[in-house]
């Protein structure tokens, strides 16, 4: 569900060191008393993306949010908005509307009162804004509920009807505080849909903020992932999953096996790296910036590595090891075996289904091996 | 052996109201009739009962004696006969004083309510948005007048604004003329409305508190100034507030007897003093009877309205 990528500097700005950034967000702390929520976060924008701000509770997100829309002013650092400094601007003087989490859809009016009520705030004529709810409705599917009360609605109602408001007055930057947050799974997964399509035909920047990193890495063409303030890592849903530059990052995103290891080789085009918890030698077939003996980590993901009952080849007499099945949980699509290796570390790999009703499957306490590719895993110092 | 257990009576344990719920369910009654009759019985006996004595009494004219009012059974020859006198009611209406007093008491009512709105409103306002902490020291603040007798507070306000009071003293000191203000309306005013506003601020309070802040934002967001917001979300969410403590403002202040008695002047004519003198200087229990009758009338019909009104918000808000 991903944006589809064109040309990659239409549709990837961040790509292109010329671009003009849409939002600029330039050093920006904010502290409440002496609690630091975000601290000098510096991050750029581009028009039309759909930026994704991943983080748990209290890690500074939301505050960003609420910075970029006006109810905070930042402690220091500046905020700008297609070229203008908007730190301390108000909101109600901000090219930029937001989509709040609990939706804060005006109760004693109705859905065409709620998504009109920026509209006439702008004093436009009335047929206009007649026109324009009823198009709103249109696009968010809720021609006949036009004359109801939120309290009237099914949560993924009230949802539409908020973005549905936050969408009316064509805001250049659309700011969405865990706009699914309050869904199930199945109507969050047909209304991030919903979403990625009216923000491609619309054209508006959205910022979204979640915790959710499933959430993130479908919506995003942009995530970026926060952590006690800071940003850990700005980057695309393939960079951040395929190339954490972090335990945090990798071990946040998706699941991962991660062990620690001491650099023994070196070299320009390779690195090998000895790896007590794994059993094995790790053979990374390209450079890392890294010293000879220094103890780093190196995380795989599930599915990028191996399981065989018979000893595999490897790779310069490295990149396998042993253990023992200990357990599998069948997902259908894929199997997942929790697989103990010697040193009694425990490790998740995935295999795919990809025959029906196997029966010659790997099974409970089999001795297995496992192997992986030498450029499988991510190399992480820090 | 344990069939011998068994036969054992259980332990008596002291539960005296078990005997005594069971006596009362032997002749049909239950806990739950008790909880629903007790209220009944209490309102039966000191609202009702009383109610109609005095609506009784409103039907009778007055007569020298004890009580200073003619019966209304009398029997005479075997036959029991019954006069209901409706002439206190029609001097209501024919007499000039009460209809005056009515409408005075009305506006007076009326007057200091929207004065403790204003008021009450920005003070509930602010004690809504105050840190969490502050929250119940203010409104301990607000509620602690009423520590002290209602009687007191009143007449310690005669000491600020009598002719040498403490108002007048300061405004001597900037040589300003002393201002009369007691023994007028504007010391009625004063009086109902200094001790009626813990009444508007405390209903205020509780439905400001509950106001949802991401509302106010998300008007922000969609381009109202804090005016605009304050007139489209905030002042329209507080409107059962609004009818509640005006309400409790209102109807108290329709019968205030001890503030324009203690503060207001000959001319400031409120129906609980007409009440007052009727009973105690003219001794004209019938006729005072059917002032609280009607007062009672008028004060029940805009409860009523403000009721409907409020459950027509209620439901439109649903």
């Amino acid at each position: 569900m991903a944006k589809k990528p064109q040309l990659a500097f239409e549709t990837r700005p961040w790509r292109d060191p010329s671009a003009k950034p849409f939002v600029r967000i330039r050093n920006v702390t904010k502290k409440f008393g002496d609690v630091l929520a975000v601290s000098d976060v510096s991050l750029d924008i581009y028009k039309s993306e759909l930026f994704c701000l991943l983080g748990g509770s209290g890690s500074g997100k939301s505050t960003l949010l609420r910075m970029l829309a006006g109810f905070e002013t930042p402690t220091s650092g500046i905020i700008e908005i297609d070229g203008q400094d908007m730190t301390a601007v108000p909101p109600y003087h901000r090219p930029v509307n937001m989509m709040f989490q609990s939706y804060a859809l005006f109760p004693h009016m109705n859905v065409e009162q709620n998504i009109a009520y920026g509209l006439k705030r702008d004093n436009m004529p009335a047929g206009e804004i007649k026109d324009r709810v009823a198009e709103l409705l249109t696009l968010v599917k809720l021609q006949d509920y036009g004359r109801r009360k939120p309290n009237q609605l099914s949560g993924g109602q009230r949802q539409r009807v908020a973005l549905a408001r936050s969408l009316a007055k064509r805001p250049k930057l659309l700011l969405l505080d865990e706009p699914l947050g309050a869904l199930d799974k199945k109507l969050r997964e047909e209304t991030q849909f919903e979403l990625v399509k009216i923000q491609e035909s619309l054209g508006v920047t959205f910022i979204v903020v979640t915790h959710d990193q499933e959430e993130a890495m479908t919506l995003a063409t942009r995530i970026g992932v926060m952590n006690q303030g800071e940003i850990a890592m700005i980057g695309e849903p393939t960079d951040i999953y395929e190339y954490p530059n972090s335990r945090f990052v990798a071990g946040f995103i998706g699941s991962v096996n991660m062990v620690e290891g001491i650099v023994t080789e070196d070299e320009p085009d390779h690195v090998r790296i000895r790896s007590a918890e794994l059993g094995a030698d790790i053979y990374v077939g390209h450079g890392v910036d890294c010293a000879p003996d220094q103890i780093l980590w190196w995380a795989i993901r599930p599915e990028k590595m191996h399981l065989s009952r018979e000893k595999p080849e490897g790779e310069q007499g490295a990149n396998v090891t042993r253990g023992v099945v200990e357990d599998i949980a069948y997902l259908g699509d894929m199997s997942l075996y929790q697989v103990v290796l010697e040193s009694g570390k425990r490790i998740r790999v995935s295999q795919t289904n990809s025959v029906r009703g196997n029966p010659h499957a790997i099974t409970w306490d089999e001795p297995v091996y496992v192997s992986w590719a030498p450029d499988a895993g991510s190399v992480l110092t820090v | 052996m344990s069939t011998i257990g068994s036969q054992l009576p259980p332990p008596r344990r002291l539960l005296p109201w078990k005997g005594l719920e069971r006596r009362l369910r032997d002749v049909g009654i239950s806990g739950r009739t008790l909880v629903i009759a007790a209220p009944a019985i209490w309102l039966t006996v000191f609202f009702l009962i009383p109610l109609g004595v005095v609506f009784a009494i409103s039907l009778a004219t007055k007569q020298f004696g004890r009580p200073p009012y003619s019966p209304l059974l009398t029997t005479e020859g075997g036959t029991v006969q019954l006069t209901l006198h409706l002439s206190n009611y029609v001097k209501l209406i024919t007499d000039p004083l009460y209809v005056a007093a009515y409408l005075s008491s009305i506006r007076i009512a009326l007057i200091s309510t929207v004065i403790t709105l204003i008021i009450g409103f920005p003070m509930a306002y602010a004690i809504a948005r105050a840190p969490e902490k502050w929250r119940n020291v203010l409104l301990m603040l607000v509620i602690l007048p009423f520590w002290t007798s209602f009687l007191l507070r009143v007449y310690a306000l005669t000491g600020f604004m009598r002719g040498n009071g403490v108002i007048n003293q300061f405004l001597g000191l900037f040589g300003i003329e002393p201002l009369v203000m007691m023994q007028t309306d504007f010391a009625v005013y004063v009086g109902i409305v200094y001790s009626y506003l813990p009444f508007m601020i405390l209903p205020l309070y509780t439905t400001l508190v509950k106001l949802d802040t991401s509302l106010l934002e998300a008007s922000a967001d969609l381009g109202s100034r804090p005016w605009q917001t304050f007139l489209s979300i905030t002042l329209p969410l507080s409107i059962p507030g609004i009818v509640a403590g005006s309400m409790l403002v209102f109807i108290p202040a329709i019968g205030e007897f001890v503030i324009p008695s203690l503060l207001g002047g000959p001319e400031t004519l409120m129906i609980g003093r007409v009440l007052w003198d009727e009973f105690f200087s003219a001794t004209n229990w019938p006729r005072a009877a059917a002032v609280a009758v009607a007062m009672l009338v008028v004060v029940v019909i805009p409860i009523v309205l403000l009721q409907k009104a409020q459950d027509a918000v209620v439901e439109k808000g649903k």
